[in-house]
């Protein structure tokens, strides 16, 4: 199991790196850190904290691009869980509660990954359906209403402490290295890198690679889920209608920024969250230098544009294109 | 269209290349090759897959650049830098699929950029009139304001075609255009063909059904891995002769020492199907694998080769017959199914069906072991490394790097690790489709030593190849394929060159004169 940085990770650290001397240009307390009631508090663990929910749903994200697909639901599917969660909570114990919520992701997961990997439907197309539909199943769960609950186990989830680390920093790592070792532990992580570097070369090496490509939706779904009881967990009630929306293009963000190709291959789960981070330092930062969020935006679309200059194919046309133009020019 | 200046009583040159060359890397896909087509003529260029059909066909329209050589169209040197300059110089090409806009329609498709307008606006009544006009000169007579897509595939080509030639093409290169038309739709595409040559325009036929090159051509070209073989009035050219200029032997190659060892019944047979074979893309037939046994696949093109490895393989799934290994009845619904059952298949199309480019050597070779074994026992870092170095030792691939991605590799190079890939599973049964296309010279003898290696540990070996001499040289037995189905067996003696040609032009009337 290796949880290294990569070599090919140089570039996300020294962005991470960047950024984060940013934050501190613009707030000199960003690194400062005090404990209390036996928890961290600073900038810092804020940035871990408030990147927990697209940390986690980049970590399902990125199985499902290394096999070439793509998952638009999750944020739907966050909804629905955190739905799911906050109906139950104040009736039932927090195992029950947990275990209902990613059983919800879970099927989430196998319809999107059957609709993909059975049914052959593109992975877009296939997981739109979902992320439109989604909306309208947690209002129905909802009842339309925003459900809140007083449940201290939830809560708990969203805003308690373990180690001294908020509980949903400590779920995300938890996460991060069950997946690693899940993935890395088995020769899972090699298949997903078959199925998406060559699906048809895959398979005719006896590749189960709808096996492969089931498996990585329904684990994006039980991200998605753990993710959605977080933010439910933290605004203490389930929102249908905004839990987790527009968080599925912040998680294929995440997974680009961390070097994941859109057409599958090689991915790397670390440098995925190590996206979430940029992406989340960068949010902070900005709210921290008093510019107005919709700055925010701006600045993310900057950054995507970058990122996809720097991975694109045809850079390298363009410049030999150019070099031709300018030779050829009387 | 443009009118040649004075109508030539024989054929002048329109159209003449000479010592085109093109490499990719160390594989040269065209070496030193001469074609020249005349005004009027319908001129096929023909061989197997990989022969370089297409790379020339990309060279001359200046979709690659070239390494060598002239073109001259109309005694004017060109040299286009892309498909739009060829067309501006007079060459036009027309793909397999067809490269116009199915949404629009016919008219639309026909004039796209050049529509007539008058103050700037589109005369829609103007362009159908013209293109209807257009269109009945090659004997359609159909609704051109209908989307391109609501015609078949022949009116698709045909309207490619219209558009191409009124673009003022001298020469008309068509790549494989008949490969999705039915027999009504070919003809109609014929006396399209025999229309432009009688108006003095050049074409290249490229295709793969002799049938069909005897019927409209007047020359024919024949290329072999990049190598011009000849070119010979169609006329004087009988079929046997025409079937061993694309696979027959080549003067200036090698020949290779025929392997001593004869069939042997006595060798127990491993895996045997009977009546195997799937409606509509393969005839049933029965084949029995031995252990230390290679069998050989022979056939045109399209004969149903490759067809019979995917079925042996289970990457297509049989509807009729039966299969065993060592004499139980076993399932062959995937390709997973056939590696469970120690097959293994190295596919002809090395890089959308073989490599994954992205992963490395090892990754690539250690696969179908690691997918036979299932998730939960994956190799080790230690044990892949262990293996991966012991094929590159014993294959001798290049450059001995495990960690590289295998995309950058050559071919001879990939197809070693192809074949590790397998090894590495301790295989009972190996397909081989083509396994030396596409490599280098060294490379390609290597191989064939390997696959007589591999024979001699006792697998058993179903080798599929375009180059007779070289199953020749390996084989045990060679199974002679024609029209998708399995029409004769040469074992002992009877496996040679001249015997395998016969077999593959019985069904050729001009093959018995030449036979006798
Ligand atoms: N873009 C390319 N890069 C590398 N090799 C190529 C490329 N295009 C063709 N080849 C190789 O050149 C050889 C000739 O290919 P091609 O001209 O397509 O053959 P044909 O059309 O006669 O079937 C083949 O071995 C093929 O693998
Ligand atoms: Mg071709």
């Amino acid at each position: 199991m290796t949880l290294r940085i990569p070599r090919r990770g140089l570039a996300q650290a020294f962005a991470l790196i960047v950024i984060l001397m940013i934050d501190r240009a613009v707030s000199p307390q960003f690194f400062n850190l005090h404990l209390q009631d036996g928890r961290l508090f600073g900038s810092v663990i804020d940035v871990l904290n408030r990147g927990t929910p697209v940390a986690l749903l980049s970590l399902g994200m990125v199985l499902v691009i290394a096999t070439g697909g793509i998952d638009l639901s999750v944020g739907a599917v966050m909804a629905i869980a955190g739905a799911t969660a906050a109906s139950l909570a104040d009736t039932h114990s927090l195992p029950v509660v947990i275990a209902s919520a990613l059983a919800v992701g879970l099927a989430c997961g196998l319809w999107n990954g059957i609709l993909v990997a059975v049914l052959r439907i593109q992975p877009i197309v296939a997981t739109l359906i979902l992320m439109v539909a989604g909306r309208g199943i947690a209002q129905l769960i909802t009842e339309g209403r925003i459900v809140t609950f007083t449940s201290p186990d939830l809560v708990w989830m969203g805003n308690g402490a373990v180690f001294g680390l908020p509980t949903p920093v400590a779920i995300a790592i938890g996460m991060l290295l069950l997946t690693a070792a899940v993935v890395r532990g088995t020769a899972l992580g090699l298949l997903i890198e078959a199925t998406g570097g060559n699906a048809r070369a895959s398979e005719l090496s006896g590749v189960g690679t709808r096996a492969m490509i089931l498996s990585v939706y329904i684990w994006c779904g039980i991200c998605a889920a753990l993710a959605g009881v977080i933010a439910a967990a933290d605004i203490m009630g389930a929102d249908a209608n905004n839990a987790g929306l527009w968080l599925e293009l912040d998680a294929i963000l995440a997974v680009v920024v961390g070097g994941t190709s859109l057409f599958g291959g090689r991915f790397s789960l670390v440098l995925a969250v190590a996206g979430a981070l940029i992406i989340q330092s960068m949010n902070t930062g900005i709210l921290l230098s008093g510019y107005p969020p919709e700055l925010n935006l701006l600045v993310k679309a900057v950054v995507v544009l970058a990122v996809l200059l720097a991975q694109s194919p045809r850079l390298g046309d363009i410049q030999r294109f150019t070099a031709r133009w300018r030779r050829t020019k009387p | 269209m443009s009118d040649s200046s004075a109508p030539p009583a024989t054929r002048p040159a329109l159209l003449d290349i000479r010592g085109l060359t093109k490499s990719f890397g160390a594989l040269k896909a065209l070496d030193d090759v001469d074609f020249t087509l005349g005004e009027g003529e319908i001129h096929a260029l023909l061989g197997e897959n990989g022969a370089g059909k297409s790379t020339l066909i990309k060279v001359v329209t200046g979709v690659f650049a070239r390494d060598a050589g002239t073109v001259r169209l109309a005694n004017r040197e060109i040299a286009p830098r892309s498909a739009k300059d060829a067309l501006d110089a007079g060459i036009a090409t027309v793909y397999q699929e067809v490269n116009l806009l199915p949404n629009l329609s016919v008219a639309q498709n026909l004039y796209l950029g050049r529509q007539p307008t008058r103050f700037g606006v589109v005369r829609e009544a103007e362009m159908k009139r013209r293109a209807h006009a257009l269109l009945l000169d090659y004997g359609l007579d159909i609704d051109v304001g209908a989307p391109l897509a609501s015609y078949s595939v022949a009116v698709q080509h045909i309207t490619a075609i219209a558009r191409a030639v009124d673009l003022s093409a001298r020469v008309l290169i068509l790549d494989e255009p008949t490969a999705s038309l039915d027999r009504h739709e070919v003809e109609i595409l014929f006396k399209v063909m025999r229309k432009l040559a009688a108006d003095g325009i050049g074409i290249v036929f490229v295709s793969h059904f002799l049938d069909q090159v005897y019927e409209i051509c007047d020359r024919v070209t024949v290329l072999r891995n990049g190598r011009l073989i000849g070119s010979r009035e169609i006329a004087q050219l009988p079929r046997l002769d025409l079937i061993r200029m694309m696979l027959g032997r080549e003067l200036a190659e090698t020949t290779h020492e025929r392997a001593a060892s004869q069939p042997d019944t006595a060798r127990e047979v491993c895996v045997s199907f009977k009546g195997f074979g799937k409606q509509g893309y393969l005839a049933p037939f029965d084949l029995e694998l031995r252990r230390g046994e290679v069998v050989g696949l022979a056939g045109l093109l399209g004969s149903g080769r490759t067809e019979t490895a995917r079925l042996v393989f289970g990457a297509e799934r049989a509807d009729s017959g039966a299969a065993t290994v060592d004499g139980k009845a076993i399932r062959l619904n995937s390709p997973r199914d056939a590696a469970g059952l120690g097959f293994g298949y190295c596919p002809e199309e090395r890089k959308t069906e073989g490599i994954v480019a992205e992963l490395t050597v090892r990754e690539n070779i250690v696969l179908a072991l690691q997918a036979r074994r299932g998730l939960h026992r994956p190799l080790s870092r230690r044990e892949q490394d262990e293996i991966a170095l012991r094929y590159i030792r014993m294959l001798d691939i290049r450059p001995p790097d495990p960690e590289r991605p295998i995309g950058l590799l050559s071919g001879g190079n990939q197809q070693k690790a192809l074949l590790a890939r397998w090894l590495a599973t301790s295989p009972k049964l190996l397909v081989l489709d083509e396994p030396t296309r596409g490599i280098d010279v060294g490379a390609h003898a290597e191989i064939i030593r390997l696959v007589r290696d591999l024979c001699e540990q006792g697998l058993a070996l179903l080798v599929i190849s375009s180059e007779l001499d070289e199953i020749v040289t390996y084989s045990n037995r060679v199974i002679v394929l024609r029209d998708r189905a399995h029409v004769e067996e040469l074992k002992g003696d009877a496996v040679e060159v001249s015997s395998i040609l016969a077999a593959i032009a019985a069904d050729a009337p001009a093959a018995q004169e030449v036979a006798s």
